[in-house]
């Protein structure tokens, strides 16, 4: 018991942060946790009447109750996807007998998930990379270009002049997308070549595809905003599957490969091997440059997964503003969930739950009708403050401020 | 060792000076009126901002640090002079204002950064959001600067005429006066010398009895003072303010450092290399102007690859000077 306890410290203050924040919005926003079904093929008649009021707790501690799932499947014992559905699906078993598909649920919970996937799978790359002692942070270019491929190859696949065409456009859409996955692949790869082969900086191997990369999504996009209406690719983030938006199912697929990739496998201890000291580790017997090549290329892979979504979200390709400052997002995400800035330990659910807060928090100030644009300041105080609530210097500090008082408290 | 060591420091900078004059000369063969001595002067004149930013950014990554709130308070310091002088404020009141936010918001990211020891890379990056929000806070929309007094005279009575149509105007003269006194602090005061000594080995500077932290701070504070006045610069030159300005900069300052030979390491490199950055920078973005075909976004492109290039130079002197092991 004190074994798992311990497992789960780093969860913590990122929950607890969550949790203050879920209820400042239970108090203070109407209907925040209010989550309806509603059913798909946007069919006009509402179902709501045949669905009785959820009440304001559940789906509160629904959420946290995937937060707390998605931390259990670093419990090797833990079957992930099955403590995760249930917890999903606890608000829909309550209106009985809805056929599980065709249906979906829709609320401000939901579409904080739907609106933090981007985060959350950007966050899961960056884990890795920071676990190693790294940074990346051209994930924002990285994304432009997955969508900005996407978009060319599925608007040349619309007028006929690409090859595969002939599927029709129920099938070919998934050309663009493995087009953009391998292309934002090799972005990693190039990074990790810089990093890991070249033995460059991370922070500045990286900020050469950050300043170049929009630049090549311009080139590839020929400077316009490339739209599209293919119901496959827009469906990626704008779709519905077993009651959540399909992007959630993406980010929990990729949760559940990438913690059973870390977890299952030594590969997870090679990385905080290779974090805590690299030299070491190559004595040890690790191939570290391996190692952390391969972890940007991961890192890339989900860039290119994240840019799908953003370019699928808003139907268009945008090389200039897609995936802009989430880079950043990522990071914050990453270090709110208590990964270490040095590398050496990673909590991929953390990490997770840091992307949902940064979102909560958005979502938050929209609902209080703060301009998008101010957002950013209270999102800088949170990430501040979490900092040095994770920062072992303060810690001391205030530590020894409440000694030296009990001591001359003692004394009197 | 030091003697070994003295002709290699040399060489990103000689690097520099080489890029800078190929590309001029490419711009000379190219284009007619490229050499004229008006392109020259604009190119101070377009770019005087970006390299009084710069010169913080170096200083700051010379102590091994990071700064990327620059393009921030840029923003923020041009929207805070706009919004004051048309809600009739005097001007000289309002750049000062701005100066002093900026000198305490420099000193506020270095005590956080020194004294609880977070990374420089996270604070600035909170400071980025949080002072680019403050801009928004200070007007949504962009406003302009019309009529002012203190604004005119800068624009009539500080110009230089050096010969027809070629003017030397007051914030170029302000860009060559903070570079000069910047080159000067670095290389011939003590904590010009301690700021290299704590990016070389900031234990080291610690055990030899340099005050690291107070170093430190008073770097982050210049740092910014510097985006201060490159936003007070920014106001004059536009006329005007916009909180969404200089989106993106940070990394133009970070590319014209790395470009001006200086190692993101730390320790290693010259402010008065920052002047050729920022003005290779400026040539490459003339040379696609005066083309005129090219996608301008080439820019960003060739920017990378330069960035690139001279970070495997840098990297082939470290390893041939043998200066570092990069046990981290």
């Amino acid at each position: 018991m004190k074994q798992s306890s311990n497992k789960f410290r780093h969860l913590v203050w990122p929950l607890v942060s969550l949790a203050l924040l879920l209820l400042f919005n239970a108090i203070f926003t109407d209907n925040f946790f209010k989550v309806e079904i509603k059913k798909m093929d946007s069919a006009q008649e509402s179902v709501r009447d045949q669905i009785p009021e959820i009440p304001d707790e559940l789906p509160g501690t629904a959420v946290e109750a995937a937060a707390k799932a998605e931390a259990e499947i670093q419990a090797p014992a833990e079957q992930p996807t099955a403590a995760q559905v249930p917890a999903e699906q606890a608000p829909a078993q309550k209106s009985k007998g809805v056929s599980i598909f065709g249906y979906y649920l829709y609320g401000t919970p939901i579409d904080i998930l739907n609106q933090g996937a981007k985060v959350m799978v950007l966050a899961i790359g960056m884990t890795l990379v920071i676990a190693t002692g790294g940074i990346d942070i051209s994930v924002g270019a990285v994304m432009a270009i997955a969508g900005a491929i996407a978009a060319l190859l599925i608007s040349m696949l619309d007028a006929g002049s690409f090859p595969g065409a002939s599927m029709g456009p129920a099938f070919y859409w998934i050309i663009p997308v493995i087009a953009a996955l391998i292309l934002a692949t090799l972005a990693g790869f190039w990074n990790g070549m810089l990093v890991a082969g070249f033995g460059i900086q991370p922070m500045v191997a990286t900020l050469v595809l950050m300043v170049a990369g929009r630049g090549v999504a311009q080139l590839i996009t020929d400077g316009q905003i490339i739209t599209f209406t293919n119901p496959g690719l827009v469906f990626l983030c704008n779709g519905h599957a077993l009651f959540l938006p399909f992007s959630v199912w993406i980010v929990v697929a990729m949760y559940v490969v990438f913690g059973l990739l870390t977890r299952k496998t030594a590969f997870g201890l090679f990385i905080e091997s290779v974090g805590n000291n690299e030299r070491a580790s190559r004595y040890a017997g690790i191939e570290a440059r391996r190692i952390k090549w391969l972890t940007y290329v991961i890192c890339g892979f989900c860039a290119g997964v994240a840019g799908l979504l953003a370019a699928s979200n808003i139907k268009c390709a945008d090389s200039n503003n897609a995936g802009l400052n989430l880079e950043l997002d990522a990071i914050l995400a990453t270090v709110i969930g208590g990964t270490s800035m040095a590398g050496g330990r990673f909590f991929l659910s953390g990490s997770l739950v840091g992307a949902i807060l940064i979102q909560t928090l958005t979502t938050t100030m929209y609902m209080k009708n703060v301009s998008p644009a101010i957002v950013a300041v209270p999102k800088a105080m949170v990430v501040i403050i979490v900092c040095l609530l994770q920062s072992p210097v303060f810690r001391a500090k205030v530590l020894s401020i409440f000694a030296s008082k009990a001591a001359k408290g003692g004394v009197q | 060792m030091k003697q070994f060591k003295f002709p290699m420091r040399y060489v990103p900078i000689s690097a520099t000076i080489l890029v800078f004059f190929i590309v001029y000369l490419i711009g000379i063969i190219c284009f007619d009126n490229f050499g004229s001595p008006k392109v020259f002067m604009n190119l101070f004149l377009n770019y005087a901002y970006l390299g009084i930013a710069v010169i913080g950014t170096a200083l700051v990554i010379l102590t091994g640090g990071i700064d990327l709130s620059v393009g921030s308070v840029i923003a923020f310091t041009s929207i805070l002079i706009a919004k004051m002088i048309n809600t009739g404020c005097n001007a000289l009141a309002a750049i000062a204002l701005a100066l002093v936010i900026g000198i305490l918001f420099g000193m506020l990211q270095g005590w956080l950064i020194h004294s609880f020891s977070l990374p420089p890379f996270l604070v600035t990056l909170a400071g980025m959001f949080f002072i680019r929000g403050c801009g928004f806070i200070v007007s949504e929309e962009s406003l302009s600067i019309q009529n002012d007094p203190v604004f005119s005279f800068i624009q009539d009575n500080l110009t230089i005429t050096l010969s027809k149509g070629l003017h030397l105007r007051f914030i170029v003269m302000l860009y060559v006066a903070v570079l000069i006194i910047a080159v000067i602090f670095s290389q011939r005061t003590r904590a010009g010398r301690s700021i290299y000594a704590i990016g070389d080995n900031e234990l080291a500077a610690t055990l030899m009895g340099i005050p690291v932290g107070r170093t430190k701070i008073m770097t982050y504070t210049i740092a910014g003072f510097c985006s201060a006045l490159a936003g007070v610069v920014y106001a004059i030159y536009l006329k005007a303010g916009n909180p969404l300005n200089c989106v993106g900069l940070e990394m133009d300052a970070i590319a014209a450092v790395v470009i001006g030979g200086t190692l993101l390491t730390g320790g290693v490199g010259y402010v008065f290399g920052s002047l050729f950055g920022v003005l290779v920078l400026g040539l490459i973005q003339t040379l696609i102007q005066f083309n005129g075909h090219i996608n301008s976004w080439w820019t960003r492109i060739i920017v990378g690859l330069l960035v690139l290039a001279f970070i495997f130079m840098q990297n082939l002197i470290t390893k041939i000077s043998k200066s570092k092991s990069k046990s981290h």
